[in-house]
């Protein structure tokens, strides 16, 4: 049977950075080629030696699909491109290609500039690495090479996420990198037709979640804050530029708004501009309120919302700060962080997951103190908020994206172990289908049935057709058809007799058997036709039998009765050497009838 | 498979293709060339055209003729509402249409025609910017001809009368069949039927088929239609562009090997190089600014217009006219140039590296930001600054191209009369003598520069032979005309010649065309396929395995396949040629079925076929075997054991599988 093998490099029981290896009909497939956000040394990057301890690791890669613009889906990227030397073909959405460079650029300055750190891709490399990308629009169906097909899906995660359905051959498979399943202020719901892969790849970050509804938490997060700013405390959101951000700037927009508020609001300097210009351009990737009212109104040109500088950190009085990075790992969020951290009016609004490893994970976890690098500590006294905005899927809508797409195998990546397990249990109780949890550099095989392309002949069709129709209606009862295999330069097609006589040019010789039953039953011959049908449908169920002219069939077996008038009838069993066994059996059952 | 053609206009095509049980409409494109027949629309009451004098047919006293017709500089005109010629509704009815692919905005203005009142229950599909520009061209229109024509009488009688009129009226074909436009609410039903569809797409048609929209190259979401099935692919050009503008490029790939390839909507203006006719309306342009004149230029809300405006504003810059404002008046002038900007998925390379800086892929929205273009709904809306009069020298687009509607027709009465202003046409779909017929006499200058990047007839031939479709099928506009042979010598107009079996159809024909198949693709399950043990078929060409199978079918959502059977069924046995008694009479022997005696039937004087049929008597096992050239049939009142050797014996002697 042929193999399905999925192994992560990252993303297997846990959610650092996804990076997994789909290997099928021959094709290996890297999915997502992440960063980890929580280490600094070369953990931060998936182990590329497992593909490939050494030489070019080209020729082992037959294409690399990225999801969605997140670092930790994509932040690998220049590295295996431009430092490990894969020169093989990059598939993403238009959206990802455009802004995943201006995101790899931000991490890239914290990483040299800030830290310090060496051995790290160059803002050239970047460039050179994007390059070689290949943009994708949704439902595009793009041939990689003869027999390696993909489609991007609407994921709704973040601007341009996709899900991604690969096939090879009769195998497919559908990744689907971080997704949504309830549209929200500037995006639209994850959707993917019943396309019925072999496996489902789906991430599982909130496997054992059912957030509470939407509109609660959009009113929590907007009292929280205005309570904080009434009282003079300053709030601070860490966010990544692009996203979730957007979301939230359109609610506190729309709520200071209404609310008439004059507390000032501010977005980290320099990205918002580019960023809204992003949204503005791939509005079709937004949802339908936005794409219908932007000739009228940009949704994403703030009035209350003001560019961030550094020297209003120490500014008096109440503001809320959107700033990123979104994990306060470092950066702009993280020193802002170290400023306000000390006083219990500010408050610090965490919008989204954070890894482990990051100062945003350890002080989400409840640590009253940070100590940072350089032996500073800061006393964490401000009140801390973890709010889910991440569009992230819950366990409700994994289990709707597995109704909608029908895999036959569901295997759970981007998620803690626990609750992958307690997902795979309900996923396997609910739908009877095998789900998989491999931990990163564990392999999952998953068995495929084979199936091969045939040309079934139209006539052997309709002859079936004909005969599945004359039939009462009856939903389970299967069809059957019979024919004859023909194999020729490597094509398969499925013929009735007559036309393979034809295509080989041959004379078919039929042979038929007939054997007599003699049967004593006075009365007419119709009569005793009558008797023996009655006699076969009891003993033949499920197959077709019909009389007409007094003569009984059933497939190629004709039953006839003869002399009309003697008490003595001649009944001749008569059958093609096709149908030897239905035929012996009948001309049995007679012969016992009449002993 | 058959094709219809519903369009008399090539350039607006209208196709019905009959393809594996389903009626698949190709485009719905609407000819407007109707609408020269009648007097303008003028956005504002114009006195000049209120006061042109009645025209009545000499020696015709017709009171309900009354009112119909005008006369301007010895042209007549129709005084009423502007009619449009729809794609013929007697061929096909259109409530068993199935699908209805559109190839471009250009070719689906008669949609809301086919798809509303008409009992039509089908699916519509086409590109996100072909809805979206398609939706600019007819709400546009729309509101042009239906809000300014509302309440206006409609004149029929002149339509009985029509052999009795002058030229070129007398020559309107088929007037009776002309309709007013649809209503703005028919309008926004029908759109709001399309299904938006990305290039290289796959939609599923009923599980009948495979159809793929691929990139055309000739404008905003153009496309190419590729319709597959197992056995069979057509493709549908139509509205292609080689040229290098700011669309996608073509995709000729997905076209090649076709079964049977429809071309349609080549360009209108053979004669004309586009870049030779950007070229001059940049210089007429700049000439007539310089000379304190304004411009007019028909246009459509969408399309070339974009080009002009990238082009004539970096020309005028250079021309150091950067003062010159330009101006798009029309109801959808602010949504069409939004929205080409948020297209960044659909429009050239060199275009979607700006996306990524992230600046506009058009230069316009950095136009509207420098003031240099500015943009209203209707004239009287544009900002204070370009006074009603136009005094100062400016350049407006507006339409409608044919000067029957739109903003263009009170600034054609406003200028006429100016020697200094002119008007450039740029649209290919109308003639622009004829455009400006009522506006006669005209003192303005005007300027044909038609650009119509849509192939011409030596790019088709070119793209046709490097696409190599086993058939070709054509609109009879594009074919040699009837008459003028290879050897007539005469120049006859320009005309597709390739050396393919080519299928012409003229409006209102129905061609065959195509393959007939005979076979459905389907998979085979690997467990079944493995039990199968097919085995070399002697004397068959070309090394034909063959193996009986038996398998259960199973069809979901229009998937076919074959499975392992419920229970071990029988397998249909196959036996061949002519069976040799003697060598059956041995093979018993061998199977302990001895005593055999051989007679000619009384049947072989019969057998035409020559070869002698005979009986095998096998009086110990109460057994006849009758046996024909082609048959043989065993009557065995014997013991079973005894069939079971005669089957062993002719198994032996017959080739079988
Ligand atoms: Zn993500």
């Amino acid at each position: 049977m042929p193999e399905i093998k999925i192994t992560p490099l990252g993303a297997g029981q846990d959610v650092g950075r996804s990076c997994i290896l789909l290997s099928m009909g021959g094709k290996n497939i890297m999915l997502d080629c992440g960063m980890h956000m929580g280490y600094n040394d070369e953990r931060r990057f998936p182990d590329f030696s497992y593909i490939v301890p050494e030489g070019p690791i080209t020729s082992q890669i037959d294409c690399v699909i990225i999801s969605h613009f997140h670092l930790d889906h994509c932040g690998a990227l220049p590295y295996m491109s431009e430092m490990v030397g894969y020169t093989g073909p990059i598939y993403m959405t238009h959206p990802t290609k455009a802004i995943a460079p201006i995101l790899l650029e931000d991490m890239r300055k914290v990483a040299v500039e800030r830290k310090g750190e060496s051995n790290f891709f160059t803002s050239q490399m970047i460039k050179d690495c994007i390059k070689k990308v290949t943009a994708v629009t949704l439902h595009q169906s793009v041939m990689v090479d003869n027999e390696l097909e993909i489609k991007a899906y609407y994921a709704g995660h973040v601007l341009g996420a996709a899900m991604f359905w690969i096939r090879v051959g009769s195998q497919s498979v559908v990744y689907t990198g971080d997704y949504n399943m309830t549209p929200d202020r500037h995006l639209g719901a994850a959707w993917i037709d019943k396309c019925r892969p072999d496996l489902l790849i789906s991430e599982s970050t909130y496997a054992t979640t059912i957030r509470d509804s939407k509109r609660c938490r959009e009113r929590d997060f907007l009292k929280k804050v205005h309570e904080c700013v009434e009282k003079g405390g300053k709030v601070l959101i860490p966010v990544f530029a692009l996203g979730r951000a957007q979301e939230l700037c359109i609610l506190l927009e729309t709520y200071w708004e209404r609310m008439n508020l004059k507390y000032p609001v501010y977005f980290a300097l320099g990205l918002t501009e580019k960023a809204n210009n992003y949204y503005k351009m791939f509005i079709t990737w937004t949802n339908q309120k936005i794409r219908k009212t932007f000739v009228q109104r940009n949704m994403f040109d703030f009035k209350h919302i003001k560019p961030f500088d550094k020297s209003y950190i120490d500014n008096p009085g109440a503001m809320v700060v959107f700033a990123t990075p979104g994990m306060l790992h470092a950066g702009l969020s993280l020193n802002i962080f170290k400023k306000w951290a000390p006083y219990e009016q500010n408050m610090l609004i965490m919008p989204g997951f954070c890894v482990q490893g990051t100062v945003g994970h350890k002080i989400l976890n409840g640590a009253k103190k940070v100590e940072f690098e350089n032996r500073q500590v800061v006393d964490v006294k401000m009140a801390v908020e973890y709010m889910s905005f991440s569009a992230h899927a819950d366990a409700k809508g994994i289990m709707q994206l597995i109704q909608y797409c029908e895999p036959k195998n569901v295997l759970l990546v981007h998620g803690e172990a626990q609750k992958m397990e307690f997902l795979k249990d309900k996923i396997e109780k609910e739908f009877s289908i095998s789900c998989y949890m491999p931990a990163n550099g564990e392999t999952a095989i998953i068995n495929t049935p084979t199936k091969i392309p045939i040309d079934v002949s139209l006539r052997l069709l309709k002859a079936e057709a004909v005969r599945y129709n004359a039939q009462p209606p009856d939903p389970k009862r299967r069809r059957v058809v019979h024919g004859i295999l023909c194999v020729k330069d490597n094509r398969l097609s499925f013929l009735d007799i007559d036309e393979v006589c034809e295509e080989i040019g041959i004379n078919r010789h039929v042979i038929r058997f007939t054997s007599t039953v003699r049967f004593d039953d006075p009365g007419p011959a119709v009569k005793t036709a009558e008797k023996l049908k009655g006699l076969l449908t009891e003993k033949l169920q499920g197959w077709s039998i019909t009389i007409s002219d007094g003569n009984i069939s059933v497939e190629s077996v004709l039953i006839k009765v003869e002399g009309e008038d003697e008490s003595t009838k001649n009944i001749y069993v008569s059958w093609t050497n096709q149908d030897e066994d239905l035929g012996s059996y009948i001309l049995g059952l007679l012969q016992s009838m009449v002993q | 498979m058959k094709l219809y053609c519903l369009s008399s206009d090539a350039a607006k095509p209208c196709f019905v293709l009959s393809f594996k049980e389903l009626l698949i409409m190709l485009d719905c494109g609407l000819s407007a060339h109707s609408v020269l027949n009648f007097l303008p629309l003028p956005p504002v009451p114009s006195t000049r055209l209120t006061s042109l004098p009645t025209y009545t047919p000499p020696h015709i006293n017709d009171p309900l003729l009354e009112g119909e017709l005008k006369e301007c500089c010895g042209r007549v005109f129709v005084d009423s509402v502007p009619e449009f010629c729809p794609p013929l509704d007697k061929v096909v009815d259109f409530s068993q249409l199935d699908v209805i692919l559109i190839s471009n905005y250009t070719c689906m203005m008669a949609l809301p025609f086919i798809t509303e009142d008409t009992g039509f229950k089908g699916q519509v599909y086409a590109t996100e910017p072909t809805l979206q520009i398609g939706r600019f061209y007819l709400e546009e229109l729309s509101e042009w001809v239906c809000a300014v024509g509302e309440g206006a009488g409609e004149a029929r009688r002149w339509k009985e009368l029509v052999h009795l009129l002058p030229p070129p009226l007398s020559q309107a074909v088929r007037p009776r069949a002309w309709r007013r436009l649809f209503s703005a609410a028919a309008l926004a039903r029908s759109l709001a039927r399309v299904r938006v569809v990305g290039y290289d797409e796959r939609v599923d048609l009923y599980g009948a088929l495979d159809a793929t929209p691929v990139s055309s190259g000739f404008c905003l979401g153009s496309a190419n239609w590729v319709l597959r099935s197992a056995h069979e692919k057509v493709a549908y050009v139509s509205g292609s562009s080689t040229l290098t503008t700011h669309p996608r490029p073509i995709n000729q790939s997905a076209l090649r090997g076709a079964d049977l390839l429809i071309l349609a909507a080549l360009t209108q203006t053979p004669a004309h190089n586009p870049d030779h006719m950007l070229g001059d309306l940049c210089v007429h342009a700049t000439l007539t600014l310089r000379a304190g004149g304004c411009v007019l230029c028909p246009v459509y809300p969408s399309g070339v217009l974009y080009d002009l405006l990238e082009c004539l504003s970096a020309h005028l810059e250079g021309a150091g006219l950067a003062q010159v404002p330009l101006y798009v008046v029309s109801p959808v002038a602010d949504s069409s140039l939004a929205y080409s900007n948020i297209l960044a998925e659909w429009v050239s390379a060199g275009k979607q590296a700006r996306v990524l800086l992230p600046e506009e892929p058009f230069p316009h929205a950095a136009l509207g930001r420098a003031g240099r273009l500015r943009q209203a709904r209707a004239l009287h809306e544009l900002p204070t600054s370009a006074p009603a009069e136009f005094r100062q020298p400016c350049v407006v687009f507006c339409g409608h191209p044919s000067l029957r509607f739109g903003a263009a027709v009170h600034l054609l009465d406003l200028w006429a009369s100016n020697p200094a202003h002119a008007v450039i046409f740029t649209e290919p779909d109308f003639p622009y003598m004829e455009a400006l017929a009522p506006f006669q006499p005209l003192s303005m200058k005007a300027f044909h520069c038609p650009i119509d990047t849509s192939l011409n007839y030596s790019q088709a031939n070119k793209l046709v032979r490097e696409l190599r479709p086993r058939e070709l099928a054509l609109p009879d506009q594009y074919a040699l005309p009837a008459g003028t042979g290879a050897g007539a010598g005469v120049a006859s107009r320009p005309h597709i010649s390739v050396d393919v079996p080519t299928v012409i159809v003229k409006r209102g024909a129905a061609r065959a065309a195509g393959v007939r198949r005979r076979a459905a693709r389907g998979t085979l399950c690997g467990a079944l396929a493995a039990s199968a043990l097919p085995r070399e078929v002697a004397g068959a060409a070309g090394g034909l395995r063959a193996a009986p199978l038996a398998a259960e079918l199973r069809i979901r959502d229009a998937r076919l396949e074959l499975l392992p059977p419920p229970a071990p069924a029988r397998a249909a046995r196959l036996h061949w040629s002519a069976l040799d008694v003697e060598a059956l009479v041995r093979a018993l022997a061998r199977e302990g079925v001895g005593s055999a005696r051989v007679e000619a039937s009384e049947a072989s004087g019969s057998d035409s076929s020559g070869a002698g049929g005979c009986i095998v008597h096998l009086p110990r096992h109460d057994t006849l075997v009758h046996v024909e050239r082609n048959a043989t049939h065993v009557f065995c009142e014997g013991r079973a054991e005894v069939r079971q050797a005669l089957r062993r014996a002719l198994a032996a002697c017959l080739p079988h599988i």
